[in-house]
């Protein structure tokens, strides 16, 4: 072998390695993902297809997409204006401010429900003030809504901070010395720079918004066909005995993921064909 | 399909306005086709229309009989019907305010049930001249949908596992505290009791309470803490051991300490315990609802049996109008009828079938080979009532605690 000395170890150490990875990949991603779809069709394609087609689960795949459309646009630009602050300005409590982004993926999705109960729930904080108004929070899409928000915060601004920190500040400067506004440096300089992470960001925080289960169920009151998202009709339809049923809504969520995660890698494509093209 | 109104998107308005107006459009070129109405949750009919209704809703004739409900757009019906509902109906699922909306809270093994209940209830329920209500469901432990209730859940109407679970939203000060006595037998429509179920030819030989403390014998139960049948099957449990101990209470406490460290999981519902011991293949015996029993017999045809032990305990599920939520709705009415429908004979006839004992002694004698007859103790007899009975065994340092705690 003519690269032997890239490494040093031997050769049945190396098979030894790769061999235990591709183990481990199979038991514990391909086969779980690969039991999903075998449990879903199980009982056929027609049963497939009436389990996502039936009310309940049109009910829970609007509700997760229009919870995931509200969310992630939210996010977006909060993302952004976080990151737009946080890398391109010095200022006190700037790190402060960092670590409260993070504080999402920190705290466990049933606290972040829990809390919103305890804030908004009839007997919370704002219960009475809420109540007397008329305004329903939790148990309806509002809390749906925040809890999502809440568990997805993170993932734009995480994304962009360490991209928007290595890119530094350089153009927008020359930018500024040219002559141009605030909105014109962001449109034209900074947000070309930063398209494909900002896209990638946006991915995951979809994916998270799809899929979150624990917060979500927390503030949701389960509600068939009304306030179920997909990852909670799957758990109702599960303890319902209805498994090809449930395995047809979680093959549609585990494809939603692998969607996302070919548009990834698509982007990820891409940027690097841009980034060479520089 | 006509573009959603840009309110719609913003969840402004109610969604069915808008499907109703596309729905009112294609209708004006399609008059002698039929019709497809959505009258309850899942329920839906068909035929020729015959009335329109100011708020969207059409009157069909179905051939039996005439049905009002919301027009189902034919487009839904087609295959890309979840992406057009998710573009169009944005805002929709959610805050659909109808006249007529029930929102029954209810425990985990009513599921079924309570599907077939909200039917027959909604074709009655028209028959008597009332637009089609829309009945949903919410399902989980019997304690923690009592606690989502006191926190803020709409239910206009609850049916749970245990009166315990009602007196607390009694006490949030959302229905009276009367509540039991509004309805008749306690407001209980039928009961159910506390069974055995054990893998086919019962291989461990569990005949009785006194088997399930065995080596070796793996029991599945939910926890009494979040859990109305779990309470009900830890008070059978007690009831037996107090009487095989001539009533020694340190006797019955050890027995109890006994039986659960033979709990290798401890699910926070009814049917979450169902689906480790049926799906997951854990456990010799499930301590279950008699009405779950069965069900997992149909569902899982030839892998359990069902054991009745010398003695268990009448459990009476009990049911109340939220007043309070209903009073804003304008749904006391409704709420009212629902339950009371529950002791017709219809529905008594529903509750044997999904294997509940119901209330009238001859619908009952109807199901008697399936639901054996067995020496029953009550709450309100052996235990003082569930105040009573929840303070001693099930609040922070009753006799679970000191049985789990100290394990």
């Amino acid at each position: 072998m003519a690269n032997r000395s890239v490494t040093t170890e031997s050769a049945p150490v190396r098979w030894l390695l790769i061999g235990l990875a591709i183990v481990i990949l199979t038991l514990f991603l391909l086969l779980p993902l690969a039991a999903v779809f075998i449990e879903a069709f199980r009982r056929g394609s027609e049963v497939f297809i009436k389990a996502l087609t039936e009310d309940a689960a049109l009910s829970a795949i609007k509700l997760t997409l229009l919870a995931a459309g509200i969310s992630v646009p939210l996010n977006t630009v909060f993302g952004l204006a976080a990151a737009w602050l946080i890398t391109k300005f010095r200022f006190k409590g700037r790190s402060f401010l960092l670590s409260l982004i993070d504080l999402p993926f920190a705290v466990s999705p049933v606290i972040a429900g829990l809390v919103f109960v305890l804030l908004f729930g009839a007997r919370g904080w704002f219960g009475p003030w809420l109540k007397a108004n008329d305004i329903q929070i939790i148990f309806a899409l509002p809390g749906i809504i925040l809890a999502t928000v809440f568990v997805t915060f993170p993932f734009v601004a995480r994304e962009l901070i360490p991209l928007m920190e290595s890119q530094g500040s350089d153009q927008e400067e020359a930018a500024v010395t040219l002559g141009a506004r605030g909105w014109q440096v962001f449109r034209h300089v900074t947000l070309p720079n930063i398209k494909w992470g900002l896209l990638y960001g946006i991915l995951l925080c979809n994916a998270r918004a799809m899929g979150e289960f624990g917060a979500v169920s927390v503030v949701s009151g389960h509600i068939r066909g009304k306030t179920n998202t997909l990852p909670l009709h799957v758990e109702v339809l599960y303890n319902e005995y209805q498994f090809s049923a449930a395995f047809a809504c979680a093959a549609l969520l585990a494809l939603l993921a692998l969607l996302t995660l070919g548009l990834k890698s698509l982007v990820e494509h891409l940027s690097g064909h841009s980034a060479k093209g520089h | 399909m006509t573009v959603a109104h840009p309110a719609t998107i913003l969840g402004l308005v109610p969604f069915s306005s808008s499907f109703a107006t596309a729905a009112r459009g294609a209708n004006h070129q399609e008059k002698d086709m039929l019709t497809t109405i959505r009258v309850a949750g899942d329920v839906t009919a068909q035929g020729v229309k015959v009335a329109e209704y100011q708020d969207g809703r059409v009157t069909v004739e179905t051939g039996r009989d005439r049905v009002t409900g919301w027009p189902v757009p034919r487009v839904l019906r087609g295959a890309l019907a979840g992406l057009l509902l998710a573009v169009a109906g944005i805002g929709a699922a959610p805050q659909a305010v109808q006249a007529e909306t029930l929102l029954n809270v209810s425990y985990d093994p009513t599921r079924e049930l309570y599907r077939e209940f909200n039917e027959a209830f909604s074709a009655y329920w028209v028959a008597q001249g009332n637009p089609a209500p829309t009945i949903e469901v919410s399902h989980g432990g019997s304690g923690s949908q009592s606690r989502a209730v006191v926190d803020g859940l709409k239910a206009q109407v609850v049916t749970l596992a245990l009166g315990g679970d009602i007196d607390r939203i009694a006490a949030a000060g959302l229905l009276p505290a009367d509540w039991q006595s509004k309805l008749p037998n306690n407001a209980s429509p039928y009961t159910s009791t506390i069974v055995f179920l054990v893998r086919e030819g019962n291989p461990k030989g569990l005949k009785d309470w006194g088997d399930l403390v065995a080596d070796g014998v793996e029991v599945i139960t939910p926890n009494p803490k979040t859990s109305g049948g779990a309470r009900w099957n830890y008070l059978a449990a007690w009831a037996w051991a107090e009487k095989h101990y001539g009533g020694d209470q340190t006797q019955v406490l050890d027995y109890i300490k006994a039986l659960f460290t033979n709990v290798p999981v401890l699910d926070t519902g009814a049917r979450g315990s169902t689906t480790t011991f049926a799906q997951r293949k854990i456990g010799d015996v499930l301590i279950s609802w008699e009405n779950e029993a069965y069900l997992i017999e149909k569902e899982f045809p030839g892998e359990t049996e069902i054991v009745y032990p010398s003695l268990s305990i009448l459990a009476e599920p009990p049911v109340a109008v939220v007043e309070k939520n209903t009073e804003k709705n304008g749904t006391t009415a409704a709420a009212r009828a629902y339950l009371e429908f529950l002791y017709t004979d219809e529905a008594q006839e529903l509750a044997g079938k999904h294997f509940y004992r119901p209330r009238n002694a001859a619908i009952l004698a109807k199901y008697s080979a399936k639901l054996t007859p067995i020496p029953l103790v009550t709450v309100d007899k052996d235990f003082g009532g569930w105040a009573k009975a929840q303070k001693t065994h099930f609040d922070d340092g009753g006799t679970f605690d000191q049985a789990y705690g100290t394990k």
